[in-house]
């Protein structure tokens, strides 16, 4: 990035698709505006943009796949901008800075198990990564998918992780923590109930671990005690994030940024954090 | 010393007409009419200076009395420091329009003024310093506070007088002033001793008539810094100690200081090294563009660490604990050294009178019996 | 007001209820802005404009301007609510009660005695209330005034289709951004500052006057260690509870700290 640059200026984007995913999670395909722009446009997987709605501000949302000139995001309408964002019909025009922080250890998984666990919408900020890992299998071990919901009927893409379930040597476990009906392939329960479950290398695997910070916290316990290297289990981190290039200061989690040494950690980094409260 | 030069008192009016006629506007410490207390203000020339004013600084109060001298430096620091002329605490970054459904970016250009901030200290131009590690040496440059930066002249001035409040000794970044300065002068009796630290200072002192300064009055300026030390009675435990207030977070002593503490972030605003801002959209009422600005922000106010209907620092304690702990011990893995300079505002200025270097000596104190 | 081609404008209206009608004022005031707003809506209700519709003709945000006071207020509120989209108080009357709220504390058949000479006529409400204390608000604009500038943005939000942002910090912040140097501690001024909500652009302060609280309770607000600098500054208790006994009396953060400092429900001495 040029030193002369205002890195505060979001670049024009077009939805040029939207599909509602539930009632409050939906999925925009974008396209920068200016080709240059989406040319030269890059991310890694586990990246995100800063999205922004025309008068009102900016959020950060994870980049789920594509490339700049077929950026995909899907975005949970639970914030002041969000909410408002899920009113925007195809052709709108938004913000877009990008892409910001660190990504998935997919060079260092490579030979290994690759393990990911995710929560609720935690599943976004994986899904190019393990799709990566799909198009790469024969770089990598055993492939394991847990995604954990609250109800069966707010789970995302549940066709492509039935899709993911028929690959060799490779295992997807959905669970839903609050139905009362017990559906063909899934589990009833926490995260907890799949990593029981769960079938690959403890000594030869690395976590890429998405979802709420308590879930996150818990599971990385669970798996330390199940003999997984606490280095080799990685998180996505959800904080404040407004400026994202580490000027503002409100993503700070010790002397961490999360916007640019994060949002992917190894635990060790954080785990000491992550277990104080209200840190 | 071999550069040190000597003017009688009634050379400062030149050094700040030369300033001025080198294309400056010049801020200087002055007394704020309406509020009181000094401030950095725009001077006019060495009229506005605070001739023969002292302040008397304690925990929550800040008073100016005369102290019977000729002298125009014989207090400890303003109320603000360099900070709010280069991180301005509210600052349009870019402004959007929206026409025909398209929306067009258009990045604020900022134009900076050549400004030359006369009377600084050690603990400022410390803190200066990790500012602009902040803003200008990571990734991404701000280019704001660059724009800023470039165009400032620092006139430091070495103290001679402490406050009560002072702990820039403990801190390793005064009085005297070592680095990061244009000019640099000591205020004596009857006159000043001035040396450039830069080529922009060398000119300015070249308008100058100045003469060598005397053995006698370069040990008269290190004397007055020395009793400047003696005379700071607060001291923060030692770097290597500090790092021991991570092993703290769940001590007692943030409920108590929480008992106390306001969470008005006054010691955030006061601190020359606190970065944090919000950023935030401003759209003209009928909705044809929309600005985006950023307005300083404090880690005392709830927006601070807000996750959607979360906030995660919801209570005093671990507002106050991020405030220290930042400040104290976790700057360090961020700038390799802490983010307090020991220019002691943080004490002063809290309306509620907490004592920054109080509260770590006792935390870590109960650390090491613990 | 503002006869539209095809989109009809959203339409507004202005309520008042208990008040000096010093919000209102402050509306009227606005400028130019005022202009530029009816092309942008439709002020279907205003009575200090000369605008009167009637409380059920329905609108897009209604704007409640007083206190709750009289048991007609309570049925005229009701119906209000019940054709508005939106509800926002707007002032320390419709948020909080307002300076009339002091006579919470007291007797009222007793100074109704003392003020009218047939104080049979008089039908009132034992209390001044804000309005949450009676209907739904969805989002609530402190001052006294209130702040023009913030019932502007809080109208371009809403038809952005987003929440008015109505931030809760303390004046502290805005005081300081300002560059002032803060009176409490250099002439131990009792300003109100580190209690109070922001919204004024800290304009007392900045001239060296001290904030007597009319935008209301900030968020995290800490009375107690407050009201004991205050006294450090050399204020009784009873002084301190007057402090916090101001404009937004009512406002449960404050009637609390009254009623700490006081000791008492300090009306009745």
């Amino acid at each position: 990035m040029m030193k002369t640059h205002n890195c505060y200026v979001p670049h024009e984007a077009e939805i040029i698709e939207r599909v509602q995913e539930t009632p409050d999670i939906f999925t925009w395909h974008l396209r920068f505006s200016d080709a240059e722009i989406a040319q030269h446009y890059r991310f890694r997987h586990g990246q995100f943009n800063m999205l922004y709605l025309y008068g009102v501000g900016e959020v950060a949302i994870s980049v789920m796949s594509g490339d700049g000139e077929n950026l995909w995001h899907t975005v949970r309408a639970v914030g002041r901008v969000t909410k408002a964002m899920m009113d925007l019909p195809v052709g709108s025009r938004i913000g877009v800075r990008g892409p910001f922080g660190s990504y998935w250890p997919l060079d260092i998984a490579r030979g290994k198990d690759v393990v990911f666990v995710t929560a609720g919408l935690g599943c976004a900020p994986v899904m190019s990564s393990i799709r990566y890992v799909v198009e790469h299998r024969q770089d990598y071990g055993r492939l394991v998918i847990m995604q954990s919901v609250r109800h069966r009927h707010e789970s995302l893409w549940e066709p492509q992780y039935e899709a993911w379930r028929a690959l060799p040597n490779t295992q997807v476990l959905l669970t839903a923590s609050r139905d009362q009906t017990r559906w063909p392939n899934w589990e009833l329960g926490r995260v907890s109930v799949l990593l029981e479950k769960a079938d690959y290398n403890k000594e030869e695997c690395v976590v890429m671990m998405c979802g709420p910070d308590a879930m996150m916290r818990d599971t990385a316990m669970t798996l330390k005690g199940l003999g997984v290297t606490a280095a080799n289990i990685y998180v996505s981190l959800e904080r404040n994030m407004q400026c994202a290039v580490g000027h503002c200061g409100h993503c700070q989690l010790g002397g961490k940024f999360v916007c640019k040494d994060g949002p992917v950690f190894p635990w060790p980094e954080v785990e000491a954090l992550m277990c104080v409260k209200e840190y | 010393m071999k550069d040190m030069r000597y003017f009688p008192r009634a050379g400062l009016a030149e050094l700040i007409a030369a300033i001025k006629e080198s294309g400056y506007r010049v801020i200087g410490p002055r007394v704020e009419p309406g509020q009181g207390g000094l401030a950095y203000r725009e001077i006019a020339g060495v009229e506005d200076l605070p001739r023969g004013l002292s302040d008397e600084q304690s925990p929550a109060r800040y008073r100016l009395h005369p102290n019977g001298s000729q002298r125009y430096f014989a207090w400890a620091n303003t109320s603000s420091a360099i900070k709010p002329f280069v991180f301005t605490p509210r600052e349009k970054l870019w402004t959007v329009v929206r026409k025909e459904g398209r929306l067009h970016f258009e990045a604020n250009h900022e134009v900076a003024k050549k400004t030359a901030v006369f009377g600084v200290r050690a603990c400022d131009l410390a803190a200066l310093a990790l500012q602009d590690a902040h803003f200008l040496r990571g990734a991404h440059t701000d280019v704001f506070y660059r724009a800023r930066r470039e165009k400032l002249l620092l006139v430091a001035v070495n103290c001679s007088h402490a406050a009560e409040t002072c702990f820039c000794a403990s801190t390793g970044d005064g009085p005297e002033v070592s680095d990061g300065y244009d000019l640099l002068l000591d205020e004596l009796d009857d006159g000043f001793l001035i040396r450039h630290g830069s080529t922009k200072g060398a000119m300015i002192m070249t308008d100058l008539v100045t003469q060598e300064a005397s053995p006698e009055q370069i040990s008269q300026a290190c004397a007055q810094g020395e009793l400047c030390r003696e005379r700071q009675t607060r001291a923060l435990p030692e770097a290597s100690r500090l790092p021991g207030l991570m092993q703290r977070l769940e001590s007692p002593l943030w409920d108590e200081v929480a008992e106390r503490c306001l969470a008005c972030g006054n010691c955030t605003a006061v601190c020359p090294s606190c970065f944090c801002h919000r950023e935030f959209d401003s759209p003209l009422l009928n909705g044809k563009h929309s600005e985006h600005w950023r307005d300083a922000d404090s880690c005392f106010s709830e927006d601070h660490s807000y996750l959607v209907g979360e906030v995660v620092r919801a209570h005093t304690r671990a507002r106050y604990r991020q405030w220290m702990t930042h400040k104290l011990a976790t700057w360090v893995e961020q700038y390799g050294r802490t983010g307090c300079t020991g220019c002691g505002r943080c004490i002063t200025w809290c309306p509620a009178g907490i004592d920054f270097v109080d509260e770590a000596n006792k935390l870590l104190s109960a650390e090491e019996e613990a | 007001m503002n006869a539209s081609a095809n989109t009809p404008m959203p339409k507004v209206a202005i309520h008042k209820f208990a008040s000096c009608s010093g919000c209102q004022l402050a509306f009227v005031n606005m400028g130019t802005d005022l202009i530029e707003l009816t092309k942008l809506v439709d002020i279907v209700h205003m009575a200090e404009f000369g605008h009167v519709a009637p409380e059920d003709e329905p609108v897009d945000v209604a704007f409640i301007e007083g206190s709750i006071t009289t048991p007609h207020d309570v049925e005229r509120l009701l119906k209000i609510r019940a054709n508005s989209r939106y509800l926002l108080t707007m002032g320390a009357c419709a948020t909080s009660g307002g300076i009339q709220a002091l006579r919470n504390n007291a007797d009222t058949a007793e100074w109704m005695r003392s003020v009218y000479a047939k104080p049979e006529f008089i039908q009132s409400l034992s209390s001044s209330a804000a309005i949450a204390n009676h209907v739904k608000v969805d989002f609530e604009l402190w001052g006294c005034p209130v702040s023009v500038r913030q019932m502007l943005a809080a109208i371009r939000s809403l038809l952005f289709g987003v929440a008015p942002q109505i931030s809760r910090e303390k004046v502290c912040q805005e005081c300081k951004r300002r560059g002032n140097n803060c009176i409490l501690v250099t002439q131990g001024a009792p300003c109100m500052g580190p209690v109070t909500r922001t919204g004024c652009g800290a304009l007392c302060p900045s001239f060296g006057a001290p904030c007597y609280t009319c935008y209301g309770p900030a968020e995290n607000v800490n009375a107690q260690s407050f009201g004991m600098c205050l006294m450090g500054l050399g204020l009784s208790p009873e002084q301190v509870a007057r402090k916090f006994a101001s404009i937004n009396n009512a406002a449960p953060v404050f009637s609390e700290a009254t009623q700490l400092f006081s000791g008492s429900a300090w009306m009745e001495e």
